[in-house]
């Protein structure tokens, strides 16, 4: 299992050919109190850096991009009764989308851990 | 992050005091403040709803209109504004606005006849941060001869809003207690001359208190020692005037509306509806009279996305969909727990419940207009 993570501040966990694709805790307390999340249909195919979901604090609307290509198998349903889970636990409780991979070759892509706290430091 | 953007703002005296305390400070209307500190701006909203909230809102112009008699000062003033002024009494507060001659609001301000001995003569004025340049350049260019504006630039004005707000105060300035809405008392704590008026923009009961900048600092420390208070930040002043239903400058209201679209009808006193003699006199009492052509009103979109300022309003009419309006402010509301939103209406869409569409997005977002405030006023009555 690796985590890797975009320039946007989106995490990416790879358990085989799946990726569970969430915001980081960086990008959570960036926000703010998430109070709406929409998230993508199950089945829906998306190419890396497209607009997949979007997360609503009180102060704003964000985007999130899929930070990978590939067909969406499931969303985290429970995020729309709990968005705040997103701040309670981004990198866990919180995910938003688990993206059977089209391309593991986008992974060289993406920063690995150190690399991404370098970029918000 | 310090770009050639931040270089030339300004600060208010409780700079240092918000850092200390934890606050992300952000660029408003040219003045580095708090948007929120560490709890964040739900954690603010609520505690200000249920406790005591304590805001810096110093960023705020403050000044004196002066000349030796009220009714010379009132005259001039009502020259501005649509407000009834003569008549205000002495220690009496009114929410008017600065208007444009073609009657859209150059700004919003709070207007207090004075009520210091020898001072009768004074009106203390307090006007938006952002117009306060062009307000000061505009009042100063149309008082009369004899009448004079003095601009105060050694003073903080803070506010301390929410249900305990009473309780705080008036644990150090007892008169504070059964101070009347809308009035103010003068007090001196420790040396310290404070202005209390009962007023504020959340909602809420509460107060806003001007004092020399040099005590602001030691002041919020005693606010703030007791539990009952936290800081509150900009976000939460937000959303806690939207839910409260109160314009924002430049947002709600501007040059292009004016205070019948705004829905301020009741700020306009019966004499000055009558008599006009301010600004946009026609225009406005036409508006009276005829209604007018659109109208600011809440907006409840289904759900939980919130509908943000610059959103498109539709609705049916003849079964066909078109635009009707705009969202001027939106968001979450914490203590509707739901989103809340106001914005322009035809005024044929403008009554309660009438059903809407938001263009949130690129997808179409059910919605009605709705009453306002969408959390009740709690003033002290």
């Amino acid at each position: 299992m690796t985590t890797y993570f975009t320039k946007d501040h989106e995490y990416v966990r790879v358990e085989g050919d799946v990726a569970t694709v969430g915001i980081t805790d960086y990008a959570q307390s960036q926000l703010g109190d998430v109070v709406f999340v929409e998230l993508p249909g199950v089945g829906k195919s998306y190419k890396q850096g497209a607009e997949a979901a979007v997360v609503e604090s009180v102060k704003a609307a964000s985007d999130v991009y899929a930070p990978i290509s590939g067909e969406v198998v499931e969303v985290n349903a429970a995020l729309a009764d709990t968005p705040a889970m997103i701040n309670e636990d981004a990198e866990g409780k919180g995910w938003f989308m688990k993206i059977k991979i089209a391309d593991k070759g986008e992974l060289a892509g993406l920063m690995d851990a150190a690399a991404y706290k370098a970029h918000t430091a | 992050m310090a770009t050639s953007e931040t270089e030339d703002l300004k600060f208010t005296p409780l700079n240092e005091w918000h850092i200390a305390h934890g606050a992300k400070m952000v660029p408003f209307a040219g003045y580095n403040m708090p948007v929120q500190y560490k709890e964040g701006i739900l954690q603010e909203h609520l505690w200000t709803r249920a406790n005591a909230g304590l805001f810096d809102v110093s960023h705020m112009g403050q000044c004196f209109i002066i000349s030796d008699a009220w009714e010379k000062t009132a005259r001039a003033i009502e020259a501005l504004v649509p407000a009834d002024i003569l008549n205000l009494k002495p220690g009496q507060q009114r929410y008017s606005q600065l208007l444009a001659p073609d009657g859209g609001i150059l700004d919003d301000l709070m207007i207090t006849r004075s009520a210091y001995p020898g001072w009768d003569g004074t009106a203390y004025v307090v006007v938006n941060a952002g117009c306060k340049d062009a307000d000061y350049k505009h009042i100063a260019a149309h008082l009369p001869a004899g009448v004079t504006l003095k601009i105060d630039d050694n003073l903080a004005l803070i506010a301390l809003q929410g249900p305990k707000a009473s309780e705080v105060l008036g644990a150090i300035v007892p008169e504070a207690k059964t101070l009347a809405f809308m009035t103010y008392h003068s007090a001196t704590l420790d040396g310290v001359h404070l202005h209390i008026s009962r007023s504020g923009y959340t909602g809420e009961d509460g107060y806003e208190i001007s004092l020399e900048a040099r005590h602001v600092a030691s002041f919020c420390d005693r606010l703030l020692a007791n539990p009952l208070v936290k800081p509150v930040g900009l976000g939460a002043r937000d959303s806690l005037r939207l839910e409260a239903g109160l314009c924002l400058y430049g947002h709600d209201i501007d040059t292009t509306t004016s205070p019948i679209e705004a829905d301020l009808k009741w700020s306009i006193q019966k004499r000055r509806r009558e008599e006009g003699g301010f600004p946009g006199a026609a225009r406005i009492q036409k508006e009276l009279k005829e209604g007018p052509s659109r109208l600011r009103v809440g907006i409840q979109p289904e759900g939980r996305q919130p509908a943000r300022e610059g959103t498109e309003i539709f609705a049916v009419e003849n079964g066909q969909s078109r635009k009707i309006g705009v969202i001027t402010s939106g968001g979450f509301g914490p203590t509707a727990n739901a989103p809340v939103a106001m914005g322009y209406v035809e005024a044929a869409f403008a009554k309660a419940d009438t059903p809407v569409t938001l263009l949130v997005r690129g997808k179409e977002l059910p919605a009605k207009v709705a009453a306002m405030p969408f959390a009740p006023h709690r003033y002290y009555r």
